[in-house]
């Protein structure tokens, strides 16, 4: 007796369908999985036994053969309990298998027959979708994430009987609906208004923000670093539905989504420590993860002490800044994340933190503070635009003038993008940091009196050819939140006030 | 008249002071007759005991002034030795001027008017700022600015000295093929463009820290005064200013905060008697220089052309540094105003600004 249901595997970031094939046939009792199963696929077959014997159903004390097809892609994962389970059922005719055909099948079993939630079950839905299937029987805590995907039936089940009951007709479930709005799973509370002073520092990330601009923060020890990164993702422009989507797979296969979450609507904020390895950063392992760069998309990849970062993991940060994606590969699969994040790095200006402090010495050799800050290399610093600094936090305790809150820094900024959008229309970029040294000279043109300032600024700050983009590009940035066409000489002033770290070599190197 | 090889030979005998050096080479006049001499003449000149006598003997069949001469040329140095008429002036009035200078670059530098400005090698941006200050104004007055190239006020000096196109030399105290500190390799190039290196010792020597004291003996020596900028409590400057004063020649210091640890130095000197200096006029007035140069002076910034909110943020800055943080509380502007209008301030030469987010007025 043959029976077939259908159930999804992941790969990278998507998803496809795998027939799980099920033959009984008699001879000495035995249950074989083929088709490249891993370890928790092959455990599976203790977990199924158990779970029929316990939801009262039989368990054949026969000769089973279980197929995976697609049969030369590796499976993992424990989510082909409840199909396995079912097919098996089918097989025995204690199920009929005619209603199978039109559903996928995804869910761990406990032993005593509960279903259990999965990770990846967004892209499965999708993959469902695409192949044109009624539906998809999941776990119920993964129900709402499910039902992101409009046009498929989504069934919860918690239990192995409910899904034997609803492929009966027995036990109706309604198939479960969501609103594209859910939780977060870094969620920050917090506003710019709630930092007091570093009114400079608010309008280096506002500006930022706009032109999607990488930022690196320089300035001592505890003067609020963190406490403003943490605080950028409330001024970035709220998420489209597609970007949420992807956001939300990407948190559904890595396994970061609770329970009966839907859509994440708010861009995530990933701060990872400075012990971090490789393949955390990057993604990897045996059968690759996506790591934090994947996980930052769309959102902020925050890098508190940038110099404590081993250089091996700062080197590997360039491919996904200038690719929006990162590709690993290894003996198993080469699969390709997505990784356009918003680059925010902190660093201290010298080991002990008072190099530039005039009212402090500071107690390190200059070779000590150019070998900390040569730490971050040359190209990796070409890819940050906005260099600025953190005032120590005596200078934050003055009443400051103006309290900047998010919502109104987040209106300006989501205006300067349109504007980008609508300007970069057809030539594959979308905002001004991706401006290419061609396109600057097409989109960055300067009128007689900025190009003399300019001039004049090369000369007197003796800037690098690097800083030359860099600040036509920040300048473009400055000009868009004004929703001014022209970058005027106003606006270049200022993009020239962003070049922090130009000056600190210069100061150490004469 | 000694014979250039012969200095040059003997100045590579390590340990050998100026004034040894002077003795042995007025005794035998040329290279050949020392080579050539025995245990017992070179004993019969005054103050060389059996020890000095083993070491030159030594060490003797060990050097090779020609191939030194070679080696020098191969990397564009010159060499001049106390016999030649391009040594200068102001150095062979010393008591022990050294017997040879290796240099490189252009050697007429030594003939202008010059001055030695030093300081500690852990400046403060105070510091800094000053002595890049007298370094422009000095060298914009051809006046040549003479230093250790060290790191700190040293470089900054130079540094001045180089954005005025002005001449200026460093001192080294190391052979003039070592690049020390080795950061400046940089500003060594231009101050061979713009002005020469010198040093007194042979090829190769490394900048072992025994050297600095003979070093700063002849910063003090080329110049007929020298500015201390910046120096702590116990540092290599107040030495210099120290051979100055031996060398009759004149000490200038310049103030500080009374806070701060890199001016303690310099106002033990102002206290012993060294002219406090503000202003390049205390220095030219002082040795009767004001006159010397009547070309144009590279003016820094002027006021003139402010507009009414650039002046009102420049009166805001002081000469100590100032937050910018705090100009923005106290002037009331938003952030995209006070930045765009510190360029402009900084662009005009009238402040500078500073690495952790301080300007300042020059």
């Amino acid at each position: 007796m043959l029976s077939q249901v259908k159930s999804c595997a992941i790969y990278g970031l998507e998803s496809f369908l795998v027939d799980v094939e099920v033959d009984i046939s008699s001879g000495l009792p035995a249950f074989d999985i083929v088709g490249l199963p891993d370890a928790a696929v092959k455990e599976s077959r203790e977990r199924v036994r158990a779970a029929i014997k316990n939801q009262n159903f039989d368990f054949p004390i026969k000769r089973i053969t279980l197929n995976l097809a697609p049969a030369d892609i590796k499976k993992e994962g424990p989510h082909f309990d409840l199909p396995i389970a079912l097919g098996i059922l089918s097989a025995t005719e204690q199920l009929s298998a005619e209603s199978l055909k039109q559903y996928a099948v995804v869910g761990e079993l406990s032993l005593d027959g509960k279903v259990r939630p999965v990770n990846g079950i967004l892209p499965m839905a999708i993959e469902v979708k695409e192949k044109n299937l009624k539906g998809i029987i999941v776990p119920w805590e993964n129900t709402e994430e499910a039902a992101v995907i409009q046009g498929i039936e989504v069934i919860g089940v918690d239990t192995l009987k409910d899904a034997v009951d609803f492929f009966k007709g027995k036990f109706s479930i309604k198939a479960a609906k969501t609103t594209p709005k859910g939780q977060t799973p870094y969620r920050f509370e917090g506003d710019f208004s709630e930092v007091r002073g570093q009114e400079n520092l608010k309008r280096c990330l506002e500006i930022a923000a706009a032109g999607h601009h990488n930022v690196i923060m320089i300035g001592p020890p505890g003067s609020g670093k963190t406490m403003i990164a943490r605080r950028v993702p409330t001024i970035l422009p709220s998420m489209t539905f597609e970007e949420s989507l992807e956001l939300t797979k990407i948190y559904s296969i890595a396994g970061l989504l609770s329970s009966h979450s839907g859509l994440i609507s708010e861009r995530p904020f990933r701060a990872p420590h400075h012990s971090i390895s490789i393949i955390g950063m990057v993604g990897g392992g045996r059968i690759p993860k996506p790591g934090e760069v994947t996980l930052a998309h769309h959102g902020v990849l925050f890098l508190d002490e940038l110099p404590e970062f081993p250089r091996e993991v700062l080197e590997l940060l360039r491919q996904p800044m200038e690719d929006g994606k990162i590709t690993i590969t290894r003996l198993n699969a080469t699969v390709s994340y997505p990784s356009r994040f918003f680059l925010i790095a902190s660093a201290n200006p010298c080991p002990c933190g008072f190099y530039g402090d005039p009212f402090h010495e500071c107690s390190c050799s200059p070779q000590q503070i150019h070998k900390y800050l040569a730490k971050i290399s040359g190209p990796l610093l070409d890819r940050i635009d906005i260099q600025t600094e953190v005032a120590p936090v005596k200078f934050s305790d003055f009443e400051s003038t103006s309290i900047t809150d998010s919502a109104t820094i987040k209106k300006k900024v989501e205006n300067a993008r349109l504007l980008q959008l609508e300007r970069y229309k057809g030539e594959n970029i979308y905002c001004n940091s991706q401006l290419t040294p061609g396109l600057i000279s097409k989109y960055c043109k300067l009128g007689r009196a900025e190009k003399l300032l300019l001039k004049d600024a090369f000369n007197r700050f003796k800037l690098s050819a690097r800083a030359y983009n860099r600040i036509l590009k920040v300048s473009r940035t400055i000009a868009d939140l004004e929703q001014s066409q022209d970058i005027k000489e106003d606006h270049l002033a200022e993009a020239l006030r962003y070049r922090n770290l130009d000056k600190y070599y210069q100061n150490l190197k004469i | 008249m000694e014979d250039t090889e012969l200095l040059i030979a003997l100045n590579m005998i390590p340990m050998l002071g100026s004034k040894r050096i002077s003795d042995i080479a007025s005794t035998f006049k040329d290279m050949q007759s020392f080579m050539k001499a025995g245990r017992d003449e070179i004993l019969q000149i005054s103050g060389i005991s059996d020890k000095l006598c083993e070491h030159i003997l030594k060490n003797r069949d060990k050097i090779n002034p020609s191939e030194e001469i070679i080696k020098a040329k191969k990397i564009g140095a010159r060499i001049i030795t106390i016999a030649d008429k391009d040594y200068p002036e102001l150095l062979g009035q010393i008591y022990d001027p050294p017997p040879v200078l290796y240099v490189l670059g252009d050697a007429s530098t030594l003939k202008y008017n010059a001055i030695a400005i030093v300081g500690t090698r852990k400046a403060s941006s105070y510091g800094r700022n000053v002595a890049e200050y007298f370094g422009r104004e000095l060298a914009s007055r051809e006046i040549n600015v003479v230093s250790g190239m060290a790191r700190g006020i040293d470089s900054h000096a130079h540094k001045g000295a180089l954005d005025a196109g002005g001449p200026t030399t460093a001192v080294l105290g190391c052979g003039i093929d070592i690049i020390y500190p080795p950061e400046n390799i940089n500003l060594m190039k231009k101050i061979i463009h713009c002005g020469c290196i010198i040093t007194s010792f042979s090829m190769g020597m490394r900048p072992l820290p025994n050297n600095f004291p003979a070093r700063n003996r002849i910063i003090s020596g080329l110049s007929m005064g020298t500015l201390v900028v910046e120096a702590a409590e116990k540092s290599g400057s107040l030495i210099t200013a120290d051979f100055a004063l031996e060398q009759g020649r004149e000490v200038f210091a310049v103030p500080g905060s009374i806070m701060s640890p890199y001016s303690r130095g310099t106002h033990k000197l102002i206290k012993q008697g060294a002219k406090l200096v503000e202003k390049i006029d205390d220095i030219l007035s002082e040795l009767r220089l004001e006159s010397a140069f009547s070309g144009d002076i590279k003016e820094s910034g002027t006021t003139a052309d402010l507009s009414g909110e650039e002046r009102a943020i420049f009166e805001l800055i002081d000469f100590q540094p100032v937050h910018i943080e705090q100009l923005l509380t106290e002037s009331k502007k938003t952030s995209r105003e006070i930045n765009s209008i510190i360029t402009r301030l900084e662009l005009k030469g009238l402040i500078v600004t500073l690495p952790g987010g301080y300007v300042m007025k020059i």
